[in-house]
């Protein structure tokens, strides 16, 4: 798995690349509450475009970066999300409680 | 791993690995093509792959917490029953680790109206297979999953299973 960082106007955009899995999802979570609560970005979309597959510990990653930006007051938001992705928000019944977008203009809209 | 050896049916699929979480994309990566094989829409690939994976992370996370080097063992067979006068396909997979037993009192999946991380693992298993068991076998913990190409959530106990 890949991530990286890129500003857009007042977002930062995480692109991450490949499967957030157990071995891996501690590094999401670090890169999440980086820019959420230490560069107090004001609002972080996940790019998933690029990731096939998210397990619970991915899930449980994105639910501490969901919690930073409340308690932040920023936004955090996700797009380009797999079936799979999707699937898993479904089934942990997280799905509505993120902002999901289908694409980067849309994720990044004022 | 002694007592799993001693499993007599010839299985369609046997995997021995270590408990390294970066094997978890191996695991994954051989069910793909098992599961189209035998016959499973993508959606439900998804979900036993899923579940699966699920599984031998618990079994690296909490059976072996954490250790890196301990044996896990996956089987899988295909299973047909009959149902409502058809036949379905299935697919069984056996997972045997030699961690300490498990207490499944201490097993809930918790709540999903809490918004918190963690906890998920064990609610997205059960969500995803016709059939979860777990039993003690010897020194060995083995967990047992079952799913049907047809099955629908709920409607699948009363059918007899047989490996094929």
């Amino acid at each position: 798995m890949n991530i990286s960082s890129r500003r857009v106007d007042k977002a930062t955009i995480l692109d991450v690349s490949g499967n957030i899995d157990m071995s891996n999802s501690p590094e999401v979570r670090k890169a999440l509450l980086r820019e959420i609560r230490d560069k107090a970005v004001t609002r972080v979309a996940l790019n998933l475009t690029a990731v096939e597959y998210i397990d619970s510990s991915g899930v449980a990653s994105l639910v501490e970066g969901l919690k930073a930006s409340r308690e932040s007051g920023s936004r955090f938001v996700l797009f380009g999300l797999s079936d799979s992705a999707r699937e898993v928000l479904k089934i942990s019944r997280l799905l509505k409680l993120f902002e999901i977008y289908d694409d980067e203009t849309q994720a990044i809209a004022p | 791993m002694k007592k799993s050896s001693k499993l007599t049916r010839a299985f369609l699929l046997k995997l021995e690995l270590r408990s390294h979480p970066t094997l978890l994309c191996v695991i994954r990566g051989a069910l793909g093509p098992l599961m189209e094989m035998l016959g499973f829409s993508a959606e439900h690939s998804r979900e036993i792959i899923r579940a699966v994976d699920e599984a031998v992370s618990n079994i690296m996370r909490h059976s072996y917490q954490g250790r890196l080097d301990q044996p896990i063992e996956v089987y899988c067979n295909r299973l047909q029953r009959r149902a409502n006068g058809e036949t379905e396909q299935g697919v069984e997979i056996l997972l045997f680790d030699c961690g300490p037993a498990v207490d499944t009192t201490k097993l809930p999946a918790r709540p999903l109206d809490e918004i918190r991380p963690g906890g998920l693992g064990l609610h997205i298993i059960r969500g995803s297979m016709d059939t979860v068991q777990y039993k003690r076998a010897g020194r060995l913990n083995r967990l047992r999953l079952v799913k049907y190409a047809r099955s629908s959530k709920g409607g699948c106990g009363s059918a007899a299973e047989k490996p094929s």
